[in-house]
């Protein structure tokens, strides 16, 4: 099924992270018409899977709860869930997106009463956890999932399990024959949204990522601390359930590495030293962070925060960068070989735990996007004329921390909205 | 204009409400008690039907407010998506049913708190009346831009790019700021190898040639005055002249000066001139680039053959005697700098003394760049620079070899200094003894908005002066509406982030003056409507509001009564709860929408042994925090009753006296966190109702009552097995005092 909507005076926006947030919050409360594209079933993104921001160790989803509010009360943006850009043709202040929507199988009439849940038996890794859980086949992305409506994972259709879940329902709610559509959306302008995902640490193979459940990317352990994570916010470390109270952090793993990612990710030091935080407040004097590092990237007001953490007796910082992570096999720890660089000390430290400070790369990359665009060779989208009306936005266009996503986001909002004005004053 | 107000009230009975609850009975108490007559139930009210039920009465009967008794005000907000009538909601599905457990003696008080939701409901729907938007509104479409830099000239251009008018002030000469005083700029694309062109002079020939920016040069703003959508400026020049400009917002783009080398005499500044901080080293490029030759040594004329830079220089200081935080920029600057001799002549020795060297992003590959190049990079601590003659030399902890070490015979030492915000007066500023704040009370004297308001003549500073926001979501809160900081003055940083902040501000501004024009409330109620009017012939000239808004929204007139300005309100409703005699109110949300859902809750009498608990909750945390705790299906007390409240800082004490008086046994405020690390997102809202409660006490006394029964709390979105535990240890707490002997007067 094709259908043509909106108009070329509208905004696209791909990524409902909370630049794509931003970006279409900013048009539409300055009056324009967008139309935001996510793929995943509920708005939020990354910044929803954290369980404090640095460096005021706030949550998260009371910005998130405050943006949804905002969507919830403004008309002019469309939101499509479950949704993925296969194509973008035309050019500035023309251009067609080609969208195809993933079936649901739950419509609106769902109240989210979470009958389905209970009748279906089937349970799948949950992705709001990285997969350190599992949950039922029928699910509600999260607490704070907009559209708060029930998804059906599509393994289970065509099982009894989906039929379970269609007895269950009162409402109607659940559509087993939902198929996969394809919608074309106008847009004058596109804003690129579409955020970043950790680097592979199985990449990484000296760190072990990939052999030894007690080394963890930085990511899953905000999940750990999360109360409402897969361990009620307990850091219990993977191999055996244990407290982690000794916990290493590997910086730039994966970043500024010719190797893997060239750039520096930017987050990476302030998210470890926020993580020393949790630690302690998990722990108290008992939990002990250990940072190995190049160089602590605490920049600008920063470096408040990193003083603080500096100041913290029970976190140690190593000029290091981390040779090697073995497990003794009798206790589960992970041991971490190199040498401190400060005075050149060779060592082999055991930890309960190893986080990896993995890098950020644009999860979809320059050459990936489905217009010709430009991009650097990290594949972020360069900002340049000839990329025409097609903006990149946070962390699609740079390794950024939340705070300049949004700032970034709020001027690629601008730059859309140049755009549409000008298709509208020559439509006049 | 008085409008014909028709009530109807719909009751779900969809989500196990009609089986947990005897909905023929709600519907009777609705129309009795909450005097609605037009009163529906429906098996499925958010479906397709039921929502043609509600909007077919809306368009063919003439209703004009609606109560519907069903989810959450946070559920189903696509499917009860009614906007041109007042609304409220009675919560009985997370608020009741889904909290309390599913057996026959949990019947009775589930059903008693499903009616009392329905009675709050339909009492606030009846003192609601449908924002008609802020009648006092400017149409001016144009931008001030404050500041001639990088900044501001990106501000204006992108401004007029949009089609909006732009007035853009300098108080120099010329425009171009700090960055016409550069040779050249950090790349800011592919690829980043080298130095490439500020683009300054491109900027101001486009400035020029656009009819739509008018520039002001050697000019400040003498006065500010107005409101989003209708400021008026007072542009003040050397020569004398002083001109009126009409403007919808702006943008603050004041720059930094770099921190004053001259207080840094061990590292040999003014010692030699051989030492240099970064503006003095793009100086020397500059002249170095007009002579046409290479960068020469300042002491005598000589080329520079061996240039050290020293990072952090008055940064990133713990003793408190320099600047604590870093300007993010320099250890690229630095690394630019220096290619500024590599590039002229590979021979030239140029070093970087750093300790962590900060190059985010895809500043990695310049700093590997300068490494292809030979730039040394040094980890070491500068401890002091000793002129002598023509050269320095530069002692420093190499923190490598953990051992002292130096570097002899420097013909040029730059010193990475770091920016000072210009942001004008600091108007939070409380004067103490020592000389630290001397200096900074001689800093704080020239203003540079002069804004004529009420609580202080620029915009508030956060922490060491810089005008940025205290939100990590929300970059552009501002705490004067319509005005926007933007670029260094706001937070250190550099050129391309400057330019990216810039195009952001501009946009929050552009977004702001048109939101004035059609009388809604900028971030975070935007598109709210509602604004606050006052009852001026109630006021006591108390001056709470004037003081407390924390928007400087409200001024004072000649009689010293308060004097609004609707388009600097957030409608946080602060001044509705400070206003000791109960005058501001706003259509949607008053003294009144909220004390008569206090009121119509029922009391059970003194021996039911049926306490009844007042939460009033901020709606943007604790409330939804008490939904997933719903969603949960986590058992909470039945006697408590919800109000979401706009912020705590709304919360007048009044509503507190009258539960207690008509007999409620104890009232809970649950706000955000407050202090340094404050997360209200109205800024102080919290903060003043722990004030004020914490006044409670006394009144308490007066009654003879428990201090225990009123509480206030600091809750988080997150604290969603916290928020039950408490209410369910205040139930019990209630339980130990005993019941309120105020009931039934």
């Amino acid at each position: 099924m094709t259908e043509v909507v909106a108009t070329n005076e509208t905004i696209l926006v791909v990524g409902g992270g909370i630049s794509g947030m931003t970006a279409a919050l900013e048009a539409a409360e300055t009056g324009k018409q967008v139309v935001l594209v996510e793929k995943n079933p509920a708005i939020g993104g990354r910044t929803s899977q954290l369980y404090r921001y640095f460096p005021k160790l706030c949550h998260p989803i009371c910005g998130l709860e405050i943006n949804l509010r905002r969507l919830k009360s403004n008309p002019r943006i469309r939101l499509l869930t479950m949704a993925e850009v296969t194509g973008i043709t035309g050019s500035k202040g023309d251009y067609t997106a080609t969208i195809k929507i993933t079936p649901r199988y739950v419509n609106a009439n769902c109240t989210a009463c979470g009958d389905c849940a209970k009748a279906v038996d089937a349970e799948i890794p949950n992705p709001f956890n990285y997969g350190l859980n599992k949950m039922k086949a029928a699910y509600l992305p999260n607490k704070m999932a907009y559209p708060m409506r029930f998804v059906l994972d599509k393994s289970i259709i065509g099982t009894p399990d989906a039929d379970k879940a269609k007895a269950a329902c009162k409402y109607n709610a659940i559509d087993l024959d939902m198929q996969e559509e394809t919608v074309q959306i106008k847009a004058g302008a596109v804003v690129w949204a579409t955020g970043w995902q950790p680097y592979d640490a199985n990449k990484i193979q000296p760190y072990g990522y990939d052999r030894f459940k007690n080394v963890i990317t930085s990511v899953e352990f905000e999940r750990l601390a999360d109360p409402h994570g897969p361990t009620g916010g307990k850091i219990l470390r993977p191999s055996d359930g244990k407290e982690a109270k000794n916990v290493a952090f590997i910086q730039c793993a994966g970043s500024r590495d010719e190797n893997h990612l060239r750039h520096c990710s930017r987050i990476c030091c302030m998210a470890s030293l926020k993580q020393t935080n949790y630690v302690q407040e998990h722990f108290g004097d008992e939990g002990k962070s250990t940072i190995y590092y190049i160089d602590i990237r605490a920049i600008d007001r920063f470096e408040d925060f990193y003083a603080k953490v500096q100041a913290n007796p029970n976190v140690s910082f190593i000029k290091s960068k981390v040779a090697k992570v073995t497990q003794d096999d009798a206790t589960g720890d992970v041991i971490l070989h190199g040498v401190n660089t400060e005075g050149y000390h060779r060592y082999a430290t055991p930890h309960d735990l190893c986080v990896l400070a993995v890098g950020m790369e644009p999860s979809v990359k320059g050459a990936n996007i489905p217009i010709e665009i430009l991009a650097d060779s990290s594949g972020f989208i360069e900002a340049d004329p000839a990329n025409g009306a097609f903006f990149g936005a946070g962390c699609a266009s740079n390794a950024l921390d939340v705070n300049r996503s949004v700032q970034s986001a709020t001027a690629a909002a601008l730059r859309a909205i140049q755009v549409v004005n000008k298709v509208a004053r020559a439509e006049v | 204009m008085a409008e014909e107000k028709k009530v109807a009230a719909y009751i779900c009975q969809g989500c196990g409400l009609g089986e947990r609850l005897d909905t023929a009975a709600l519907a009777e108490v609705v129309k009795k008690e909450g005097r609605i007559q037009q009163v529906k139930t429906h098996p499925f009210l958010c479906n397709s039907e039921g929502v043609a039920m509600i909007q077919n009465d809306i368009d063919n009967d003439g209703v004009t407010h609606i109560m519907l008794g069903a989810c959450s005000r946070r559920a189903k907000t696509d499917a009860f998506n009614f906007t041109t009538v007042a609304m409220s909601r009675a919560n009985l599905r997370e608020g009741v049913i889904w909290i309390r457990p599913d057996t026959e003696e949990a019947r009775e008080t589930t059903q008693e708190m499903a009616e009392d939701y329905l009675r709050m409901g339909s009492a606030e729907i009846k003192a609601m009346r449908q924002p008609q938007g802020n009648p006092n509104t400017g149409t001016s479409r144009t931008l001030l831009v404050v500041g001639g830099g990088i900044t501001g000239m990106t501000a204006a251009l992108e401004a007029a790019k949009t089609g909006y008018p732009v007035v853009l002030v300098e108080k120099s000469g010329q425009l171009g700021g700090w960055a016409a005083r550069m040779h050249k700029r950090v790349p800011s694309h592919e690829p980043y190898k080298a130095p490439v062109d500020t683009g300054v002079a491109d900027m101001i020939s486009a400035i020029e040639a656009d009819a739509n920016i008018k520039v002001y040069l050697n000019a400040t703003v003498a006065k500010t005055s107005g409101a989003p959508g209708r400021f008026q400026a007072e542009i003040a020049t050397e020569s004398g002249n002083v001109s009126t400009e009409d403007v919808g917002a702006i943008v603050q783009a004041s720059g930094f000066e770099l921190y004053d080398a001259n207080k840094l005499p061990e590292l040999g500044y003014g010692k030699s001139p051989n030492v240099v901080d970064q503006g003095g080293l793009e100086q020397l490029a500059m002249e170095a680039v007009q002579r046409g030759g290479a960068i020469l040594r300042p002491s005598d004329g000589q080329p520079v053959q061996s240039v050290v830079f020293v990072q952090c220089a008055g940064q990133r200081d713990a003793s408190g005697t320099h600047l604590a935080y870093c300007s993010g920029h320099c250890c690229n600057t630095s690394i630019k700098q220096a290619m500024y001799f590599k590039d002229a002549n590979a021979d030239i020795d140029t070093t970087v003394l750093y300790t962590d060297l900060r190059t985010p992003g895809n500043g990695e590959d310049f700093y590997r760049s300068a490494q292809e190049k030979g730039v040394i990079f040094t980890k070491g601590k500068v401890s002091s620079v000793e002129p002598s003659g023509n050269t320095c030399k530069v002692n420093f902890h190499d923190m490598i070899l953990d051992d002292k070490a130096a570097i002899e015979n420097a013909d040029l030492v730059v010193l990475a200094t770091g920016q000072v915000p210009n942001s004008g007066v600091n108007i939070d500023f409380k004067p103490e003894a020592g000389a630290e704040a001397a200096w900074d009370e001689q800093k704080k004297t020239i203003s540079i908005l002069n804004l004529d308001y009420r609580q202080g003549s620029d915009v508030p500073q956060l922490k060491y002066g810089f005008t940025d926001s205290h939100f990590i979501c929300f970059p552009y809160e501002t705490r004067r509406t319509g005005i926007y900081t933007a670029g260094p003055v706001r937070r250190p940083m550099d050129i391309a982030q400057a330019k990216e902040d810039a195009t952001g501000a501009t946009l929050k501004a552009i977004q702001a003056l048109e939101n004035a024009a059609i009388g809604s409330a900028a971030h975070p109620r935007s598109g709210d409507l509602s604004y606050p009017s006052v009852r001026l012939e109630g006021c006591t000239q108390c001056k709470r509001c004037t003081v407390e808004c924390p928007f400087g929204a409200i001024d004072e007139d000649e009689k010293r009564y308060p004097l609004f300005n609707e388009s600097r309100c957030r409608r946080c409703g602060t001044c509705m709860g400070a206003c000791p005699v109960r005058v501001i109110s706003f259509e949607n949300y008053s003294v009144d929408t909220v004390g008569s859902q206090i009121k119509a809750v029922s009391i059970p009498d003194e021996f039911s042994e049926k306490p009844r608990i007042l939460v009033l909750a901020c709606e943007n945390d604790a409330y939804p925090a008490m939904d997933m705790a719903a969603m949960n299906r986590t058992e909470t007390s039945s006697f408590v009753r919800v109000v979401p409240v706009r912020c705590l800082g709304s919360v007048n004490t009044i509503w507190i006296t009258d539960a207690l008086n008509s007999g409620y046994d104890g009232v809970m405020l649950m706000g955000c966190k407050h202090g340094d690390e404050y997360q209200c997102h109205f800024v102080k809202g919290s903060e003043l109702a722990n004030y004020r409660m914490s006044k409670i006490d006394d009144t308490l006394k007066g009654f003879n009552l428990e201090t225990d029964r009123v509480q206030t709390y600091e809750v988080a979105i997150t604290d969603i097995d916290r928020v039950p535990k408490l209410i369910n240890d205040f139930e019990k707490r209630m339980f130990e005092i005993g019941m309120s002997p105020f009931k039934g007067f």
